[in-house]
Parts: C-alpha cells; sequence; structure tokens
C-alpha cells in the first residue's frame, strides 16, 4: 500500500498552515515528518484521515493505493466512508493517551471497539483478541489490566493501549503523531522499540510525526522537513542528516546536536 | 572552602487520602534522604524522570516546600522554611526558572512587572525599570517589551522573561526546573547558549534539573541521577556518563535516542 | 478601564446588558421625582383600560396605571439587586478568605460549611426568614445574600485556589514575595474577573428572587410598587384579562436578560488574552496607517 499526497494545502482561518505539500510513503517505509511547533506537521497527519478541525480547508489530493491497485482518494472522502478506513485501514496514534482515550471505559472494551465496529467480531471475540494484542504491546499481566480504567494505568501503559487500539484490525499504515513526547525518556525507548517490532512483524508503513531529530533518526528511513507548512527537504534520512541541504534543516541538526550527547561524543 | 549550598538526609513524605474508610492513610515518600552538595561557580544536574523527586528536591532546596526530615544550608547558613521575611537572605541570592513558559508568568501583569517583582519584594535600592530594562536587553528582548503582557511572546522568549525575573536581583545561584523542555530544539539550542554566557559573565553557580542528558552535558559539570526519591549515583558529568555504575543510570543512558542511529536496529 | 467597556461592547451581549441596566437605572432615577400618574391611586372606573397615550401600558384591576407602576417598581429592583449584590459580595469575600487563605484547620470546617449552605435554596432561607421577621425587602436582600454570598464564595474558592497552585505564584514565592504581596498582586487581579461576574449574576439571580417572593408574598410590603407583586396582582385575572400580566412579565424577563447577558460579556471581555499593551496599540495603529497608504498607492 502506498500514500500519495500531491500539493496538499490547508488554510485555517484564511491563513495557510500547509501550503502545497507532496511526499509519496511506500509500501512498508518509515516515513518522519519532522519540523517545529507550527510546521503544519500534526495538521497533515490529520489530514490523511479527515481529522482536521472544523474551522479548516483542505485541498490537493491524498491517494491511498491499496493492493490490487485500487486507489482512494483520502482527501473529502465523505465521512462515512472514512470511518470504514480509519482504524482498519490506516491506525492512529496520537500524542496525548488522555485524549485517544475514553475515560469512563475500561481499556479492554476499548481495544475491542474497533474490532467489534470493522470486522464485526463478538464482545466475547473481541475481548479475546484484545487480549492478544495486549500481548503484542507488551502491556503486563493483561487479563487484569484490561479490565482497568485509562487513569489507573501509567503514561507509558496508556500509549501501548492506544497502540493496541491503533493496530487491532492490522491496517496496512499506522500514522504516528509524537507519540513519544509527552512519556519519559526510557518509556519512550521502550515504544520507540515497540514500533520498530510492529512495523517489521506486520509490514505495514508507518508515518511518524515527531519534532525530535534523535528520535527521528531511531525510527525513520525516510523524511519530509516541514517549515511553516512547507516541504524544505525530503529523502532518505541518512542522506538528509549527512548532508543537509537547506538552511532550515541545516539549523535543526545544528541545534540537535549543540543540545544533544551520544556516547563517545566527549572522546 | 564552604560549600555554597549543602543538603543532609532529605527527605518528603505526601499524605495522601484514604482508599477506604478503614484503610490507613497512604504515605508516598516523594524523596529519601538525600544529600546534596553546589560549590561555588559549581554547575549541578539533577537527572530523573517523572517521579524520582528532582521537582520535590529543588523546591526543599529553596525553601519553597517543607522537608519532613533533613537539613539545608546556604553558605552554611541554615535555610529553615518560614515567613517571606525570614526567607529574604535565601531569596536575594537566589533565582528559579520554571518549566511551562505559559504557567510560570502571571497573564495579567506586564512583563516590567513580573521582572521587576523580586526587586520590589526584596526591596533592593535603584531604579527597578532601568534595572529591568537592562536585564530584558541582557537576555536578548527588546526594550518595549517592558509593557507588554507575556501573551505576545512565543515561549522561548518567555523562557527569557523567566529567566529575567531569576537574574535581575543578582543572585549568585540560578536553580532551573526543567527550563527548556517545553521549547523547540532551535529554540533550545539558543537558551542553552545564552545560560552559558550568563553564567560565564554574572558568575552563577546553576542547579539544573533535568531528564535530558544533552543538556546536562553540554551544561553542567557534575550530575547526579535519582530514581524514586533516592540518589541512585553522582559524580562529574563525563564520568557518569561514559561509565555508567548503576544500572538504572546505564538503562537511561541506553535509552536516549541518537542523532546517528540506524532505523529498524532493535537494540 | 475604558479597555473592559470597549471590550464589553464590542459584543452584543454587552451591548444589549449594558443598554438594559443604564435603562434601569435611568428609570429608577427618574422614577425618585416623578411618573406619569401615581401608580397606587385606585380609580375603578378606568380599570382594566388597554394601553392609551396617558397609560403606556394601560390599567389593572383598581385602575392604577401598570406603566406608572412599573416605573416604581424599578426603585424596588435596583434596590434589591445592588444591596443584594452588595451582602453577597461581603459575604462571599468573607468566606472566600476564611476558606482559602488561612491556616488547614480554619479552611476544612469553612469548606463543609459552605457545603451545608449551599444546600439551602434562597427561598427556604426567605421562608425561614419571613416565619420570624415578616416578608419584608429585608429578608430578600438578605436571603438573595446568603444564598448567593456562598455560591459566589464556592466558585471564588475554587480561583484562588487555582492561582495559588500557578507557577507564577510559585516563582514570586520565589522571588521573595510575602502573602499580602501575593494576595494583591496576583490573587486579586485574577479572581476579580470572575468575582464582578458573579455578582452581576447574583442582581440578576435578586431581582427575580424578589420578583418570586413577592408574588407569593414573602417580598415586598403592599405599600412599596414591586414588580413581583404587580405580577402577582394580574395573574389573577389571566383567564379575563391575558394581555396585561405581560407588562410586568417582559420588564421582569428583559431586565434578568439583560444582567445576565452582561455577566457572560464580562467573563469573556475579562480574558487576559485580550488585554493590549501600549505597544499593541500603537503597532495596530501603524499597521492602519501603512494598510491605508498601500491602498493610496494602488488608487494612484
Amino acid at each position: 500500500m502506498t500514500l500519495t499526497v500531491t500539493d496538499l494545502t490547508i488554510d485555517i482561518d484564511g491563513r495557510t498552515v500547509v501550503d502545497r505539500l507532496s511526499f509519496t510513503v511506500a509500501d512498508g517505509a518509515r516515513f518522519g515528518i519532522i519540523g517545529e511547533s507550527g510546521s503544519g506537521k500534526s495538521l497533515t497527519a490529520l489530514a490523511v484521515l479527515g481529522l482536521l478541525p472544523d474551522a479548516a480547508t483542505a485541498s490537493g489530493s491524498i491517494r491511498l493505493t491499496v493492493d490490487g491497485g485500487v486507489e482512494i482518494e483520502l482527501l473529502g472522502l465523505p465521512d462515512r466512508e472514512l470511518a470504514h478506513i480509519r482504524g482498519s485501514a490506516i491506525g492512529m496514534v496520537f500524542q496525548e493517551p488522555r485524549t485517544a482515550l475514553n475515560p469512563l471505559r475500561r481499556v479492554g472494551r476499548q481495544i475491542g471497539e474497533p474490532l467489534r465496529i470493522h470486522d464485526g467480531l463478538s464482545k466475547h471475540e473481541a475481548n479475546a483478541r484484545a487480549i492478544e494484542l495486549a500481548h503484542e504491546v507488551l502491556l503486563p499481566d493483561p487479563e487484569r489490566l484490561l479490565r482497568r480504567y485509562p487513569h489507573e494505568l501509567s503514561g507509558g501503559q496508556r500509549q501501548r493501549v492506544a497502540i493496541a487500539m491503533a493496530i487491532a484490525c492490522s491496517p496496512s499504515l499506522l500514522i504516528a503523531d509524537e507519540p513519544t513526547t509527552a512519556l519519559d525518556v526510557t518509556i519512550q525507548a521502550e515504544i520507540l522499540e515497540l514500533f520498530d517490532e510492529l512495523v517489521d512483524t506486520t509490514g505495514a508503513s508507518l508515518i511518524f510525526v515527531t519534532h525530535d531529530l534523535a528520535v527521528l533518526a531511531e525510527v525513520a528511513t525516510d523524511v519530509v522537513v516541514l517549515s511553516h507548512g512547507r516541504a524544505v527537504e525530503s529523502g532518505p534520512v541518512a542522506e538528509v542528516m549527512r548532508a543537509p541541504q537547506h538552511p532550515v534543516t541545516r539549523s535543526l541538526i545544528a541545534a540537535a546536536r549543540a543540545t544533544s550527547w551520544s556516547p563517545g561524543a566527549s572522546r | 572552602m564552604i560549600a555554597m549550598m549543602t543538603a543532609r538526609g532529605l527527605s518528603r513524605d505526601y499524605h495522601q487520602p484514604r482508599e477506604g474508610l478503614f484503610a490507613r492513610p497512604l504515605v508516598r515518600p516523594a524523596l529519601r534522604d538525600v544529600d546534596v552538595t553546589v560549590e561555588h561557580g559549581e554547575a549541578l544536574a539533577i537527572i530523573g524522570e517523572s517521579g524520582s523527586g528532582k521537582s520535590t528536591l529543588v523546591r526543599l532546596l529553596l525553601a519553597l516546600d517543607r522537608p519532613t526530615a533533613g537539613t539545608v544550608e546556604f553558605e552554611g547558613r541554615p535555610v529553615l522554611p518560614g515567613s517571606a521575611r525570614s526567607l529574604r537572605w535565601l531569596r536575594r541570592e537566589t533565582g528559579i526558572v520554571l518549566q511551562d513558559p505559559y504557567a510560570s508568568l502571571d497573564p495579567r501583569m506586564t512583563v516590567g512587572a513580573i521582572v521587576a517583582e523580586p526587586l520590589e519584594a526584596l526591596g533592593i535600592p535603584g531604579n527597578h525599570r532601568a534595572m529591568v530594562t537592562a536585564m530584558l536587553l541582557r537576555v536578548g528582548l527588546d526594550a518595549d517589551s517592558v509593557d507588554r503582557y507575556p501573551h505576545e511572546f512565543s515561549g522561548g522568549q518567555r523562557q527569557r522573561i523567566a529567566l529575567s525575573r531569576a537574574l535581575v536581583h543578582g543572585p549568585r545561584l540560578l536553580v532551573g526546573d526543567e527550563p527548556l523542555s517545553a521549547l523547540d530544539v532551535t529554540v533550545r539550542a539558543q537558551i542553552l547558549e545564552l545560560l552559558r554566557d550568563l553564567r560565564r559573565d554574572l558568575g552563577l553557580s546553576m542547579i539544573l534539573v533535568s531528564h535530558d542528558i544533552g543538556l546536562v552535558y553540554h551544561l553542567c559539570e557534575r550530575v547526579m541521577v535519582m530514581k524514586d526519591g533516592v540518589v541512585v549515583e553522582s559524580g562529574p558529568t563525563l564520568e557518569v556518563l561514559e561509565n555508567p555504575q548503576h544500572p538504572y543510570t546505564r538503562q537511561l543512558i541506553a535509552a536516549v535516542p541518537t542523532l546517528d542511529a540506524a532505523p529498524g536496529a532493535t537494540p | 478601564m475604558p479597555r473592559l467597556l470597549r471590550e464589553l461592547w464590542r459584543r452584543p451581549a454587552g451591548l444589549v446588558g449594558s443598554v438594559v441596566v443604564v435603562v434601569l437605572l435611568v428609570t429608577a432615577a427618574v422614577a425618585l421625582f416623578w411618573t406619569p400618574q401615581n401608580p397606587f391611586t385606585a380609580n375603578p372606573s378606568i380599570a382594566w383600560q388597554g394601553p392609551s397615550f396617558a397609560h403606556l401600558f394601560g390599567t389593572d384591576a383598581i385602575g392604577s396605571d401598570i406603566f406608572s407602576y412599573l416605573m416604581a417598581g424599578s426603585k424596588t429592583t435596583v434596590v434589591v439587586a445592588a444591596l443584594s449584590a452588595l451582602v453577597a459580595g461581603l459575604i462571599g469575600i468573607a468566606l472566600t478568605a476564611l476558606g482559602s487563605l488561612t491556616s488547614h484547620w480554619v479552611r476544612e470546617p469553612v469548606a463543609v460549611l459552605i457545603d451545608i449552605l449551599i444546600a439551602f435554596p434562597i427561598l427556604l432561607i426567605a421562608m425561614l426568614l419571613s416565619a420570624v421577621f415578616g416578608g419584608s425587602l429585608t429578608v430578600v436582600i438578605v436571603s438573595v445574600g446568603i444564598g448567593f454570598g456562598v455560591n459566589l464564595a464556592r466558585v471564588a474558592r475554587g480561583e484562588v485556589r487555582g492561582v495559588l497552585g500557578t507557577d507564577y505564584v510559585l516563582a514570586a514565592r520565589a522571588s521573595g514575595a510575602g502573602p499580602w504581596r501575593i494576595l494583591i498582586r496576583h490573587v486579586l487581579p485574577n479572581v476579580a474577573p470572575v468575582f464582578i461576574v458573579q455578582l452581576s449574576l447574583a442582581a440578576a439571580v435578586a431581582i427575580l428572587a424578589e420578583a418570586g417572593l413577592s408574588f407569593l408574598g414573602y417580598g415586598a410590603p403592599s405599600s412599596t410598587a414591586s414588580w413581583g407583586r404587580l405580577l402577582s396582582s394580574l395573574q389573577r385575572y389571566i383567564t379575563v384579562h391575558p394581555w396585561s400580566v405581560l407588562w410586568p412579565g417582559l420588564t421582569i424577563t428583559i431586565t434578568v436578560l439583560g444582567l445576565n447577558l452582561l455577566g457572560d460579556a464580562l467573563r469573556e471581555a475579562t480574558d487576559p488574552r485580550l488585554k493590549e499593551s501600549r505597544g499593541e496599540k500603537t503597532r495596530r495603529a501603524e499597521w492602519r496607517r501603512d494598510r491605508r497608504r498601500a491602498r493610496a498607492e494602488v488608487v494612484r
């Protein structure tokens, strides 16, 4: 499955926040979108699933090509049809697990929800599958944990639940919008590793939005760098990091180096 | 040579509401028997994740909170939580910068009033407006910022304002509680450099609380690693980072994403 | 202050509310000296007349001019609204201060006290008081004052605690600020807007309460003109003369609505994010001037 974004433009209240953005996410790729706050990276991710705020208008094209050659234009697709795609063909993980999880429902039921909606599983079947998924995302003691409410879990556990929800129906594309920004660094490392394994085992493509260059380097193979809504540079991560062309990319990398440490840096 | 700040056996327990009517009241030890020493002219980093007790420690050191046990001394003089007047001597020597630039400035006060507050509260003689303007210029803001309101400034600029407030009264010790965490990477690099310059020019000693190892590496000569309210390791920064002894320190260092990583390589 | 008024009148709610308040105050002031007719003269021969030049809203069951009565009643309304808000404000401040700025041992009982008092609806307090003291405007004022004052304390206490827990208060303490300084420089300015909004709502509630209590007979004595009383006396004839009830009803509704709208608009207008500094004003003026110039260029 490939995702081709062409000339995506998003306006909010007359302001252009994403300006003619184009990129392609190949099959099985780990695609990173990096930029500072206000660069439009989160909005881009939301646009794919039609989750933009009401005040936003989007134009351009977001084309999903599934196995078998079927092409679906996602931009402008009516909500009813998008709902079929959300959670089944495309899964999304957000930055704040608190907003992704309903505080009033037990987490097990929430993981099971996409299964019941899209795959038509019964409550019993969804429950069983939820426990399997909890194992996959390395949640401890799933039988008991799934009966808890979101506020009873730690931040890292909530994010794992959110990931389990996103992969429940085996999507071919996983979109993660700054999924580790709100987490401690040790938990972040575990979650990044989890993404790594999931992408490996399921063969899904990954779009990973972040502002952290180091996280990008760990996760993504290809990247597009956004600044003020425009793509200023794109390409394989290793190349962009080694030989950045655009001044924005250069200053990002320079700033990241000036504020980071890696083993062996001091020698 | 007497140390600038020493703390011995600091402990802080928090009392939480009972689980049930007949359950015992819960006591959560946020800090357990912690010793801290900061020499003159030195920058000490306190590294820890959430729940490590680092923020609690900082508040105890500045007598913004009352310890359950332990003592704090500033240049040999005991720091005892008490009235604002009894602590005035300490307030003159210290300044604090907090994490959230959007919460640490009173939205109803002008920048000038905010930065002048220490001068007024401590009864420092002189032309306050001139001192405030000089400090704002020193941190890279315009002189006309004095009459503006916090909401007119970006996150990075607000932290500069907070820094001005922390330093306007000429303290010798600057305390930062995750001062750069909420900032974009390019802004972070700028403020980092500003901190370095100010430290050099003003001869500041520093206590920096952070979870960000990169910042700690670039700013502090000594480091203290905390987990669950206790100090697990401490020593010169380079040594601790290159030769971590405690398993948690090792785990923390290993978890930090590096810019030169290869994606897809599961560690 | 002028900034606040400008913000307030930018919004339709603020404009309407302000107009209502001004009209009310002017009417009450005028009524101190003059009304078109004597509101209390009974003249049964002209009872139940429809609107006319002499009787703008017509006459009631005993031939008194409704319009004059409503004008006279506005004095009562203003007095009740203002005094109730005052009493509520004082009780609110006292309870808020006790409930948030004192030591732990005082705070907790006060919190419980507030929670208990909130349970008493204004009507119940009024009934209890009039059982002892007889119905009067004072009863109305005291009832609303206590009932709303407690509510006000609950809201304000939350705000105060919120402010005391902010980072900027922590930073102020770290800068050497003592409790008085924090109270006056940080707590008051941040809590005052909420308080002001609540006071305007208190006034609205007071008017409604007075109307209701007078309607039920617990409020104003018959010698005092009161909108609620008029409503009460006219509603008895609603099946025969349905239109006359409209006048006091509409008057009460519009006044209360106006005060509520004013309260809403005040809440929005006091948002600190709207505070404009001198710098912003000059920049805005400059931008306008540049735009004008640019447009002039294009025209040429």
